[in-house]
């Protein structure tokens, strides 16, 4: 072993790469392209499936069909990252520059919830949130809200539900980059007479943008396929996607609508995440800061 | 224009900056502690929950404080068997993607070579894929393949997933660590006479062990908790933890859930406050150490 690696020593990357890298094309790359394939199939699980590319209608079928569910997976991804944006920046800023020597004690927090099963803390907020729970249940009692008002069922309900699955999300990639800033250019800006708001605008944000952007990735992404909050939080009215294609793979088994409509979902994201490769180059997708 | 006159020049408080200055200085504090709340609260409720005594009814009001469920945890039907399942998936998930993660993280920080740019967009695709793709995309190849040990759905089928998830993030989380890896470390081995083989096992590995170990720990947690994935990759033959969770959302999740919910969610702190204070520990060691030998030093002097 020692001395063929000795001979070939371009080969060691290679070696090191192989087995991973197979499994991956094997059981990420070769479904991909089967679910395209099964997207172009027309027939049923019982009498078996042609291919033929005219079935490209399966697509203009799919897209036309569950349009609202497309644009509310949007909506209400988009919501969701707009609002664990909101409530990581500060958190993460709070951590990497005044977290001192808690601060991996509060980093460790920030993820601890993932210790706990997902489906566990999505049934958690059903009864937080419940039409008596703790939350409803007192302002009820003391009359601020009507007896009928309810949270849970609603798009509200849905929104917040992923928004809270995937703060650690948004929070971790903004705090990675807000760490990494010298400090001394802060110091700099504030020695020309930049004030601290002006410091932070100026010089700190902009900064930060490449956390940001990873962060809103890794939000947006899962949340737009997500389908746990919706089935859990929500009413039928409320239904994404997500809850589509497992409906349609699953309770249905009709693959080619199902696959069509995995492979647009796939495709939006493609696109996502191209642009971000472009904007911010590959290293930094697995170099740690995501 | 002179120094002084500079000084004088400088921008006064504007309103955005005295509202930054006060949220900078109190508010931060208040707003990270009402954060870590906002976050712990649902694991908290979880974890009451498995104290409840729903009495026939589901467990989603308050009816009255029970240690029945924690005396009698496997009581449910499935509940054991499908614990065992989630655990069994879990260590064999993370010992396969970890080795396999583990060398391509070493080939990415250690090795200039051809296809870096591709293989970094590769494996961080998985990561990018929505869940419901990964899981559903798994489907259509087994359906497809439609014979054992592909089809019916199974244990292997639900394991076959889980490395395949799993790999990007062990990848992504070694690779953290290699960064600032002392190289010359290496060298050192290799010019005593140490070959390849053992220049790994005796000085690469030990010192990215604890990038590793992190590694395993994150794809342990990932594998156990998974449900997306593992409900369209397992059929009706292998039910995991999150598995049975769902199936009973619709008649009521019993406490015995919540007591293993929150025995993981324990053991996993545990294991990460243990990780941490041995890590602490050994740095603490090392710096006595070379304390002492520094002080040998100049003693010999």
């Amino acid at each position: 072993m020692g001395a063929f690696l000795r001979r070939h020593r371009g080969l060691t990357p290679y070696l090191l790469l192989a087995p991973g890298l197979l499994w991956l094309a094997v059981f990420y790359l070769g479904p991909s392209v089967q679910m395209a394939v099964s997207s172009f199939w027309s027939g049923s699980l019982e009498k078996g499936y042609v291919f033929s590319f005219a079935n490209v209608t399966n697509y203009t079928k799919a897209l036309t069909r569950f349009e609202p569910q497309f644009l509310r997976s949007i909506l209400y991804g988009g919501a969701a990252t707009i609002l664990t944006f909101l409530i990581a920046y500060p958190l993460a800023y709070a951590i990497a520059f005044r977290g001192g020597r808690f601060r991996n004690l509060l980093l460790f927090l920030v993820i601890a919830p993932f210790f706990t099963s997902f489906l566990l803390r999505t049934l958690s907020w059903k009864i937080i949130l419940g039409d008596v729970g703790p939350f409803l249940g007192p302002l009820k009692a003391i009359h601020l809200l009507p007896d009928d008002f309810r949270l849970l069922a609603t798009p509200i309900a849905v929104v917040s539900g992923i928004t809270y699955n995937f703060l650690p999300f948004m929070t971790l990639p903004i705090y990675v980059s807000l760490e990494k800033i010298d400090f001394r250019l802060i110091e700099a800006a504030q020695d020309l007479y930049a004030n601290r708001f002006g410091a932070f605008q100026r010089v700190t944000f902009p900064l930060s943008l490449p956390g940001v952007f990873a962060g809103s990735l890794l939000t947006f992404i899962p949340a737009v396929g997500d389908y746990v909050n919706a089935e859990l939080l929500g009413n039928p009215d409320t239904t994404m996607i997500g809850n589509v294609i497992q409906n349609q793979f699953l309770t249905q088994n009709n693959y080619p609508t199902a696959s069509a409509l995995s492979f647009l979902l796939m495709a939006g994201i493609l696109i996502a995440v191209v642009v971000y490769a472009r904007l911010l180059g590959t290293e930094e997708l697995t170099a740690g800061g995501a | 224009m002179s120094a002084a006159g500079a000084v004088i020049d400088r921008p006064g408080p504007t309103i955005g900056n005295r509202i930054f200055r006060f949220l900078d200085r109190y508010l931060l504090v208040i707003y990270t502690l009402a954060a870590v709340f906002y976050l712990m609260l649902p694991v908290l409720v979880m974890s009451m929950f498995s104290f409840n005594d729903p009495s026939g009814k589901s467990n989603v009001v308050w009816q009255g404080f029970s240690l029945n469920a924690w005396l009698h945890p496997f009581e449910v039907n499935g509940l054991q068997k499908a614990v065992t399942t989630s655990l069994g998936i879990a260590f064999l998930s993370t010992i396969i993607a970890t080795a396999l993660g583990t060398m391509i993280a070493l080939a990415l920080a250690r090795h200039g070579f051809r296809g870096r740019a591709v293989t970094n967009l590769f494996i961080f695709l998985p990561m990018a894929t929505p869940e419901i793709v990964l899981g559903a995309s798994l489907l259509t190849l087994y359906v497809a393949i439609g014979v054992p040990p592909f089809f019916p759905l199974n244990f292997l089928t639900i394991l076959i997933a889980h490395i395949m998830f799993n790999i990007s993030y062990v990848v992504v989380t070694v690779r953290a660590r290699l960064a600032g890896f002392p190289i010359h470390l290496e060298e050192a081995a290799m010019d005593l006479g140490a070959n390849e083989w053992v220049t790994f096992w005796k000085v690469t590995f030990p010192l990215i062990l604890p990038g590793v170990m992190a590694a395993a720990l994150l794809a342990f947690s990932l594998s156990i908790d998974d449900f997306v994935i593992t409900n369209f990759t397992g059929g009706t033959i292998s039910q995991t933890f999150p598995m049975l969770i769902y199936a009973k959302t619709r008649i009521g999740v019993p406490p015995q859930v919540n007591v293993i919910g929150t025995i993981i969610f324990v053991t996993a702190v545990g294991l990460v406050a243990m990780s941490t204070l041995v890590s602490r520990a050994q740095a603490q060691r090392d710096q006595r150490v070379a304390r002492r030998l520094t002080a040998d030093e100049a003693a010999a002097a």
